[in-house]
């Protein structure tokens, strides 16, 4: 409402002074116009009809239910201990955000050790992917050669071999009498069969990794394989030496991708809670992703580290829509 | 590709000229020596990404009990155990199989055409309210399912309450959560195939609405195409919506069976049921992506790499 005052008040003083800009509203006239005298001209609801269906749906479908959990979390409880959202802003009460902060700083701090277990998962996770999956990201895009295609699809499966599948395929590996036992017993490593999926930490961090890793490889292939090798001609001509070349160029240069890969296989991991739950569900190794699942049906208590999550993850989530929606404008 | 051949031609031909020292240092200071190491990595990649995937199908054809050790291969837990517990006997599983196929197809029909208007629509309407919605959109994108799937939960417990969950609740969240995927993929081809095609339609006197219809829509087939094989495919693999959302019994599709059971009681039934799935979603995009390939055949971004990239 402000800014169309702003917009008249404008054109009253460009009556005044005529060489000022013209105003946006001018503007887009003058660009209408000059639509309309090419032939291709569009009514002005012409393009907004096809998205509201969307927006709509939207609305109905991701905002409000976002609200509900809002609602809950500021919300209180029923005589059955229920969760009762409370829907008017002006009678929130922020108690079970109190609940929470003591869980999490408190005296009886029960909840910290999770969250501290949860950043170093996701750390260590991230890392290993980042580092696996550059190796492999730079062999395919440089090296591949004719196996490229192969090599490829390979690394493209896992998008359609489903999560579930490839943690089950792990579980049933790392069972007392699966073949990860079998072989370490064969080749005497162990003698007796070692209880992976009895809340091990390494088996979590594995099962992330596995999880998780595509996700970084694919982007960072994508970016790879755009470098000009000219730029690396010109680090090798300069005399730096290949691995010089990659640590001061290809390096440099793929930044970019490293942080959306980053992004976008820690954004997951922060919410996850089903690896835990299929590779070891001990509570020694459970993760934010395990408490917000096991609580939200009981308690407010979810809803607010639901929000908590949020407000954790809110930096990569911007950085990771900036770059989407970069990407969308220039591709 | 260019770029490979490229690469590694320049180290056949040039590396000629320089002086090769014998030793391990020589062999260090090569700058054309072939990259065995990143070689046996990458190998040593693919090989533990996909082995285990195989094994637990192999694993599904176990005649015996365990879905850890192989005894003997049979179809037992596909089609014939005494206890009636195989994947196409049980009366649970075969109601699952059904609700899986029903819900991708259902959220599919749904969130594709949703998505494609959406995207048109978002491309072409240059505003705030655009954009906001846009930055909507990429949100459920970009959100961890759990939050997606926790939200739609509240929000059929506390507001919807003539939604029941199941079904009808799991084909809201699937679609709330898939719809970006054709507005991605169509937004990606809308950019590169640009204005001028209808542009030139209009010139020619066809009307807005015709020149959507006759001239944009059939230059976006490929890319609803591969909308509807990828939405498809990811629903039948979603796992978090579907069991938050899923009611009753008979409401939960194969995916949430085998996420109560793989851990509970695991028999290879699970196995065979994940190999269903994954034979399912194989299927779903080979076709999508020959159907691609055809119709994008002579344009450019037609091969592997650009799908993959979608």
């Amino acid at each position: 409402m402000e800014r169309r005052v702003g917009g008249v008040q404008r054109r009253v003083s460009d009556a005044a002074a005529p060489i000022s800009e013209p105003s946006r509203r001018e503007r887009r006239r003058t660009e209408r116009d000059l639509q309309r005298s090419q032939g291709a001209w569009y009514p002005r609801w012409f393009w907004p009809t096809f998205a509201i269906p969307g927006i709509g749906w939207l609305l109905l479908f991701f905002v409000l239910p976002f609200y509900t959990i809002i609602a809950v979390a500021f919300g209180t409880i029923d005589l059955f201990r229920k969760p009762v959202p409370i829907w008017q802003p002006w009678y929130w009460t922020v108690k079970y955000f109190g609940d929470v902060g003591t869980t999490l700083f408190g005296d009886n701090a029960y909840l910290q050790p999770t969250v501290l277990r949860t950043f170093v998962y996701v750390g260590l996770a991230s890392a290993i992917c980042l580092v696996a999956g550059y190796a492999v990201a730079y062999y395919t895009a440089r090296y591949a050669g004719k196996y490229r295609t192969l090599i490829l699809i390979a690394l493209i499966s896992p998008f359609w071999i489903s999560y579930l599948m490839r943690m089950v395929a792990w579980q049933n590996l790392l069972a007392g009498d699966g073949y990860v036992n079998v072989i370490l017993q064969k080749l005497q490593v162990i003698s007796d069969p070692y209880p992976w999926l009895e809340g091990k930490s390494a088996t979590v961090i594995l099962g992330l990794v596995y999880g998780y890793i595509p996700y970084m490889i694919l982007p960072l292939f994508g970016f790879l394989d755009r470098i000009q090798t000219s730029l690396l001609e010109a680090g090798r001509d300069l005399g730096a030496s290949p691995g010089r070349t990659f640590w001061r160029v290809t390096l440099p240069l793929s930044k970019p991708a490293i942080y959306a890969g980053l992004v976008i296989v820690s954004l997951p991991m922060f919410g996850d809670y089903y690896t835990n739950n299929l590779l070891s569900t001990s509570p020694r190794t459970s993760m934010i992703g395990n408490i917000i699942d096991s609580t939200v049906r009981e308690s407010p208590r979810g809803s607010v580290l639901v929000l908590m999550l949020m407000v954790l993850l809110i930096v990569p989530m911007l950085y990771y829509l900036r770059s989407t929606i970069n990407a969308q404008e220039s591709r | 590709m260019s770029a490979t051949t490229a690469g590694t031609s320049a180290g056949t031909t040039t590396g000629i000229t320089v002086a090769r020292r014998r030793g391990p240092s020589g062999w260090l200071r090569d700058p054309w020596r072939k990259p065995r190491f990143l070689q046996a990595l990458t190998l040593g990649y693919l090989a533990w990404s996909i082995l285990p995937v195989l094994i637990a199908i192999l694993l599904s054809f176990n005649a015996g009990r365990s879905n850890s050790s192989l005894q003997t291969l049979g179809l037992r837990w596909w089609i014939d155990d005494p206890d009636q517990q195989a994947l196409f006997q049980d009366p649970v599983l075969r109601r699952a199989i059904l609700q899986t196929y029903l819900l991708s197809f259902i959220t599919m029909l749904l969130a594709v055409p949703l998505g494609v208007s959406f995207a048109i629509g978002l491309d072409r309407w240059r505003g705030r309210l655009a954009s906001t919605a846009n930055f909507g959109m990429i949100l459920t994108f970009v959100l961890p399912e759990i939050i997606i799937g926790i939200a739609m939960l509240s929000v059929v417990t506390y507001l919807f309450t003539f939604i029941r969950l199941g079904t009808l609740a799991q084909v809201m969240g699937l679609v709330t959560f898939q719809i970006s995927y054709p507005v991605i993929i169509v937004r990606a081809r809308l950019l590169s195939i640009g204005k001028e095609y209808e542009e030139a339609g209009m010139d020619l006197g066809a009307s807005p609405r015709q020149s959507v219809r006759r001239v944009l829509l059939p230059l976006l087939y490929p890319a609803i195409l591969a909308s509807f094989a990828i939405v498809f495919a990811d629903t039948v693999d979603d796992f978090v919506t579907v069991t938050y959302l899923s009611g009753p019994a008979d409401s939960q599709p194969l995916s949430t069976f085998i996420y109560v059971t793989a851990r509970a009681s695991a028999t290879p039934a699970v196995n065979a049921a994940a190999t269903l799935m994954l034979v399912s979603t194989t299927l779903v995009i080979t076709l999508g992506y020959l159907a691609f390939k055809r119709l994008t055949r002579g344009q450019e971004g037609g091969d592997v790499t650009s799908f993959s990239q979608l």
